[in-house]
């Protein structure tokens, strides 16, 4: 391991470059992670099984897991730490927390960046094309019913709408 | 400082209704409103840190070499080439660490690393730290393991029959890890009386808490020679004594654990693991920290999930369907280990009192120790089984007496304010409630039993099933005379309030239940509060986030020091303002006069002006239950401040072709006392008809046992996320929640558990759908796809257990511990008991 | 965390260089489009090439062309989310475009291409698991051991053919392109596998499978249609694959099944195909011709799901799938 040869290389990250030395094996999720300390992506395969480490390259949202660093210098990365802008949370995160869309939190960032994915290119996705888009993101707290009702709701907002969530949603029937 | 000071306790805490469960809604200006979590913009900002995202320089990195045998002794350990290669710091192996733990003190089996034998494949035998985790990986492949191979015991039948090779030596005999064996009235007088009796056997197979997060820790032991263990457990008080004991002479107060984040817990993370004390005891050989993040292979050999269990029930009722007489049998695979197991024996018979009215009720329990991952509690720890063979069995027996599998319940429900054959107490009962609204809104009377047909071909079918959980159980896990919960609170000049407790969030919003409870109290905004918790250093003993427990036990500890506070605030502010100390009200940021609003002044202002008088403001509550009515040996178990109850209608859409199904719509109605947060009550509700559906139709832990040349391989089939199934967003179904509140007297605001109960009327709706749509009976869980199809096919139109297709084990429990019942004047005690030792004081 | 072993990574600029470097090194090489399947299989240590060489910069492959007979050429690295929603192929190919979308999940998807899915490596519940699984059952022989744990009597391997797209390309008698040190060939798709869980693709392992050619959308209607357990993520336990072509009168002159999930490679259901020749597709010819699918499925414990219930649910599902030819 020691004696591998690391690569020098500037990554865009939230826009912003980021010079690192790493080894020409690592998978874009462990440079992240591990080099420039964005710890925001989790893992919980590495194998492509659950979702946890979606990031977006050049605005598709991808499994960092399976992606190799080297393969996205010169590319657009953002991760969940790039998507509030300054202190101002987006519409969509302000919707994951204020419905509970996180409990642990931990399937959460790369929920959010498949779901930022989705309202860029669709400003108003039914209810299955939500579930669609977020069908390789696994989720064992939520029921994923919270999630679907903020990406609603984000989507509302972010079309001008002054959206509430409904009663039933959040006080039940 | 000012710590509880007695005469100033407030009026309310002094009457019958302490935890002001009789608190109107309108009144209330925090609890019940869908306030965001503490923590959530951290969360959704990716600024949460979980275990493995922290890393401190000269960190090591720690890989454990497991058992590739199922059962085996260590015939010898070669770690010579291992400790040789490049970036390699440290090695252990179980010499290094011979004092054994347990999470229970009557199962301490368990080491950091295996002693002289291995007893599942993925038990742990040497720790390796090294300065990069690919170099602790390779050097475990360098670590030469001799075993000698010892019979393999696969199930419960198979401990049952080989009493020999034991994988311990303790418990009962041979593999029988406990039994249990308890006879609640008169069984026989009870089946005289029935009309009807039925007996079925069930099976429901073994699953897993499966969370998002692998386990992590990071430990340092720096050069003052004190402990630091960062870790993803839900108990961290339980590891810090775990640690004590292994890490001995380490002093305990030399420890600090720190319980981060968890991604997700279940109660998978909930026993103290061997790499959490492994990466401990590595720390302090190298003097560098040391951190372990399992792969999600090991984290299903960490387990202590759902344990496979085969049921036989027999129960008598009259014509109308009133329960006379439960004979109910469990036998448990344990795994190789105790783990929380014993519990776990004594919950599969606990609760189905408290749903229904059991007039006699016989319970039988058997744990057996086998070699596979040890199971332990999960959502529901123990209950669930049992309540699926009870649901569904109630709704056979309606069946057979052509009664409406709602009204069959209705007649048979706990009344509220009683004691069960069982002498557990129950305070309120909302479950008529809960299955009146289920019923309603599903439109069980009119659309069960239509058979109707989707446009795909699919019939369709409505099932019905209740439950009953504990809010937190009623003794802690080690016999003590201590609080179960302790919360501080420090009020700032500033006007900061910080309450410190060592409850941990796992995601189910504890930290903000403390919040809430003490804004509520002292009329400041909750999201103003600074919480500090699970933290062995900085905040008092909780015993963890297992059991359903916190809500109510945090949450009244919460509420006792805020209502201290509110009264030494309060005596501040009267003298100042020249008002008597109970006629102040403390809202909206401010401490005013009721008489005169004009009068007051800001909290903070409230607070310079008491500490000005008394000095450092600081108060502490705590919280014990109250003492249980059971007093037989086992009646430990089950006892509870409070249930809540749940009740669900499934509706299923069955392929008569294939016996392919899906679920696409669950009325689920929880009866929670009250909700503390409208919203995060949802999101528990919603998480719970989740799990319970993947367990219903899909998950499992499911074993590979194959023999070659002499050679019997016996490992997990599927330990990934891809070939371990759980629903993902295509398969949640839409849901009609009701929150159903019925206040407790026992919990803060008459809250009571919310997130563990509706899990367990999940799995017997399913059963009881695909009844009500194909006709066909699975007796079996996972009730997944095969079976339906096997049942279809198969004469009697039933999928019998596969397990108990032979019978149960042939056990010998012994003579039942007899208890009259309160009904025959029993007083709790069992009246064939031995006299026991007076063990208590140790 | 589960990493990758060192290797050496090569991004040729032709497809003459990336055949170069793969045949220099021999069985030490592979190729890599997506990597959804091979850095999966490296983690885990059941494929370990010490040189990966990625088609990335190979032009010529990333492109959808209709050819002017009608034809249509993918490239391999054209990415499956691309072919899921392509217009052209949504409108005249939608059984291949709904075998694609019927693949993985939409992130996998985003980095997958149809040359790595058609070239997916055969799966098995006692191959696709880490070393430390493997070392506990002392190794398959598709991983360096000496037993097929699915059927330890057999001296063959039984890995499972589990892509979506090989049943239905196999079965519309779609062509492929393969470049290789002498030159570029293109043959059958069907001819491009063969009944082995181990050698389960008869191309040399140097040669570079550089497009997919579909067959021009005229006189033949298709389907395919999946069993698995959950509506994503999982792999096909079953995956039917249909092609029917008619006369002017609706008379069948040639049906191609192929099941997918249910052996090493895309199993023809020839009994059932020989039922359908010369007849309407009539609802009782349908149930005919599912009902002789019963002996084409070879399903064994090596995938999710019950392997009897796999085998008796086929006939069902290839009559489901011939309906929709309809």
């Amino acid at each position: 391991m020691t004696d591998v040869k690391k690569v020098l290389a500037t990554f865009l990250v939230n826009g912003e470059p980021h010079e690192v030395a790493f080894a020409p094996h690592k998978t874009l999720l462990e440079v992240l992670r591990e080099e420039m300390n964005l710890t925001g992506t989790k893992h919980g395969c590495e194998l492509g099984e659950c979702g946890a480490c979606t990031v977006q390259v050049d605005g598709t949202p991808i499994l960092s897991c399976l992606s190799l660093a080297v393969d996205a210098v010169g590319k657009d990365v953002r991760t969940v730490e790039g998507l509030a802008k300054g202190s101002e949370l987006t519409p969509l995160q302000h919707c994951f927390a204020d419905l509970g869309a996180a409990q642990c939190g931990y399937c959460t960032p790369g929920v959010l960046m498949a779901a930022d994915a989705l309202l860029s290119c669709n400003k108003s996705p039914t209810r299955d094309e939500i579930k669609q888009a977020l069908a390789g993101n696994l989720c064992r707290c939520t029921g994923y019913l919270k999630i679907f009702e903020a990406v609603e709701l984000a989507a509302a907002r972010m079309r001008g709408e002054k959206a509430q969530p409904s009663k039933e949603s959040i006080h039940g029937s | 400082m000012v710590l509880d000071d007695p005469s100033a306790r407030s009026p309310q805490a002094k009457s019958d209704a302490p935890w002001h469960h009789d608190a109107k809604k309108e009144d209330l200006k925090h609890i019940g409103k869908p306030i965001r979590k503490v923590d959530a913009r951290s969360k959704v900002s990716g600024l949460t840190k979980f275990a493995d995202d922290l890393s401190m320089p000269r960190m090591l990195h720690m890989k454990l070499l497991r058992s590739t045998r199922a059962h085996a002794e260590i015939v010898s350990i070669d770690t010579a080439k291992a400790a040789a290669l490049p970036g390699v710091k440290g090695v252990l192996t179980g010499k290094d660490m011979p004092i054994p733990f347990g999470i229970l003190p009557v199962s301490q089996d368990e080491h950091a690393l295996c002693q002289d034998l291995v007893r599942f494949v993925g038990d742990p035998v040497v720790a390796i730290a090294a300065t990069e985790e690919e170099a602790a990986w390779d050097a475990c492949r360098l670590v030469d393991v001799q075993y000698r191979e010892r019979r393999t015991i696969g199930g419960v039948h198979e401990a049952a029959d080989h009493p020999e090779p034991r994988l311990h030596d303790y418990g009962v005999r041979g593999n029988i890890h406990r039994l249990e064996n308890l006879e609640f009235g008169d069984l026989a007088a009870g089946f005289q009386k029935a009309e009807h009796v039925r007996e079925d056997t069930f099976f429901f197979e073994g699953n897993t808490h499966l969370p998002m997060e692998q386990h992590a820790t990071l430990a340092h032991f720096d050069k003052d020679g004190k402990l630091t263990v960062w870790s993803s457990t839900q108990t961290p008080h339980y590891l810090h004594r775990a640690l004590a004991r292994v890490l001995a002479p380490l002093p305990a107060h030399h420890i600090r654990v720190v319980a981060i984040q968890n991604g997700g817990g279940f109660g998978g993370k909930s026993d103290p693991f061997n790499h959490e004390i492994c990466a401990a005891k590595m720390s302090m050989l190298t003097g560098r920290p040391v951190k372990i993040a399992l792969t999600r292979e090991e984290v299903f050999w960490c387990h202590r999930g759902r344990h496979p269990v085969l049921m036989r029930s027999k129960v008598g009722v009259t014509k109308t369907g009133r329960i006379t007489a439960l004979d109910f049998h469990s036998y448990l695979d344990g795994g190789a280990y105790g783990s929380y197991g014993t519990a776990s024996t004594f919950y599969t018979g606990a609760l189905q009192t408290v749903t229904y009215a059991v007039e006699n009720y016989h319970f039988r329990g058997a744990r057996f120790f086998t070699n596979k991952a040890p199971c332990g509690p999960k959502r529901g720890h123990g209950t669930p089984q049992p309540r699926f063979a009870l649901e569904v069995q109630l709704d056979k027996i309606a069946c057979d007496l052509g009664l409406d599998p709602a009204r069959i319940r209705l007649d048979n429900l706990a009344p509220r304010d009683s004691l069960t054959a069982n002498f557990l107490r129950i305070g309120s009962m909302g479950l008529g409630t809960c299955i009146e609204k289920v019923v309603a809104g599903s439109r069980w009377k009119e659309r069960r039993g239509k058979k109707e047909r989707t446009a795909d071909g699919r019939i369709r079918g409505l099932g019905l099933a209740c439950s009953s959980y504990l809010s937190g159980a009623g003794l802690p896990i080690y016999w003590n005379g201590l609080p179960h919960s302790g919360v501080q609170l420090k009020l700032d000049r500033s006007g900061l309030v910080t309450a410190f407790c060592g409850s941990t969030d796992i995601g189910q919003g504890s930290d903000s239940v403390l919040g809430w409870i003490i804004g509520e109290v002292l009329g400041i905004d909750p999201l103003g509060i600074k919480v500090v918790t699970s933290d062995t250093d900085l905040t008092p003993v909780d015993l963890g986030s297992y059991s359903s427990r916190v809500t109510v036990m945090t949450g009244n500890a919460a509420m006792q020091a805020a209502e201290r506070a509110r009264d030494i605030l309060a005596k501040g502010v009267a003298e100042k303002l020249g008002v008597p100390a109970n006629r102040l009200v403390f809202a909206d940021e401010k401490v005013f006069d009721a008489e005169d609003p004009k009068k007051g002044m800001t909290f903070q202002e409230a607070v310079v002006c008491t500490e000005a008088k008394f000095g450092t403001i600081g108060t502490v509550g705590s919280y014990t239950p109250p003492a249980t009515a059971a007093k037989f040996r086992g009646g430990g178990v089950g006892p509870s401040p409070s249930y809540s109850y749940s009740a669900a209608v499934v509706e299923v859409e069955v392929d008569p072709e294939t016996g392919v199904y899906r679920v696409p719509h669950v009325w689920m109605a929880h009866d929670i006392g009250r909700a503390l947060n409208a919203a995060v009550a949802m999101g528990q509700i919603e998480g719970s008809v989740y799990m319970g559906l993947g367990e219903a139709m899909m998950e499992e832990m499911a074993y590979r046992d194959r023999s070659h040349k002499g050679h019997r391989v016996f490992v997990h089939k599927i330990p990934s996320l891809l070939e371990y199934k759980s629903p993902s967003a295509l398969e949640m179904p839409t849901v009609t929640t009701y929150v159903v509140e019925d206040p407790d007297k026992n919990g803060p605001f008459g809250a009571k558990e919310v997130g563990q109960g509706p899990l367990l009327p999940m799995m017997p709706a399913v059963a009881n759908a695909i009844f009500d749509a194909v006709g066909v009976r699975v007796d079996e869980i996972p009730c997944s796809f095969e079976k339906v199809f096997a049942a279809l096919q198969a004469k009697d139109k039933r999928y019998g257990p596969s397990l108990g297709a032979d019978g149960v084990p042939t056990v010998d429990f012994g003579d039942s511990l007899k208890i009259k019942t309160p009904w025959q004047g029993g007083d709790g005690t069992a009246w064939n008991e031995p006299k026991r030792e007076k063990k208590a004081a140790k | 965390m589960l990493r990758l072993p060192t290797f050496t990574y090569h991004r040729p600029k032709t497809a003459a260089e990336a055949v170069a470097i793969c045949k220099a090194h021999g069985k030490e090489a592979m190729y890599v489009a997506g990597g959804t399947d091979l850095y999966p299989n490296m983690k885990r240590r059941h494929q370990t090439p010490t040189q990966v060489i990625s088609l990335q910069d190979v032009p010529g492959l990333h492109s959808v062309d209709v050819l002017p007979d009608g034809r249509v050429a993918i490239g391999a690295m054209v990415k499956l989310s691309l072919l899921e929603h392509h217009p052209t192929l949504k409108q005249h190919y939608p059984a291949f475009a709904h075998a694609v979308r019927e693949i993985s999940t939409p992130l996998l998807r985003n980095m997958g291409t149809i040359g790595g899915n058609l070239l997916l490596d055969t799966r098995c519940t006692y191959y696709d698991q880490t070393h430390e699984w493997r070392e506990s059952i002392d190794f398959c022989m598709k991983t360096g051991g000496d037993i097929c744990w699915v059927a330890p009597g057999s001296p063959r391997c039984w890995a499972v053919q589990s892509s979506d797209s090989v049943p239905i390309v196999c079965a519309m008698e779609a062509e492929i392109e393969l470049v290789g040190s002498g030159g570029t060939r293109t043959i059958k798709a069907g001819d491009l596998y063969r009944d082995d869980g181990m050698q389960y693709v008869t191309k040399q392992p140097e040669e570079l499978l550089t497009k997919l050619i579909l067959p021009a959308p005229r006189g033949w209607k298709a389907s395919y249609l999946k069993l698995r357990r959950r509506d994503t993520f999982d792999f096909p336990v079953l995956g039917v694959g249909c092609c029917v072509w008619t006369d002017a009168g609706g008379v069948v002159t040639k049906a191609n099944i192929r099941l997918g999930g249910a052996g090493s490679f895309a199993i023809p259901a020839i009994e059932s195909e020989k039922l359908l020749v010369g007849k309407p597709l009539t609802d009782e010819g349908i149930a005919a011709a599912g009902t002789a699918a019963l002996k084409s499925a070879r399903t064994m414990d090596n995938t999710d799901l019950d392997v009897y219930w796999r085998k008796k649910v086929a006939p069902v599902y290839v009559a489901r799938a011939l309906a929709a030819c309809r």
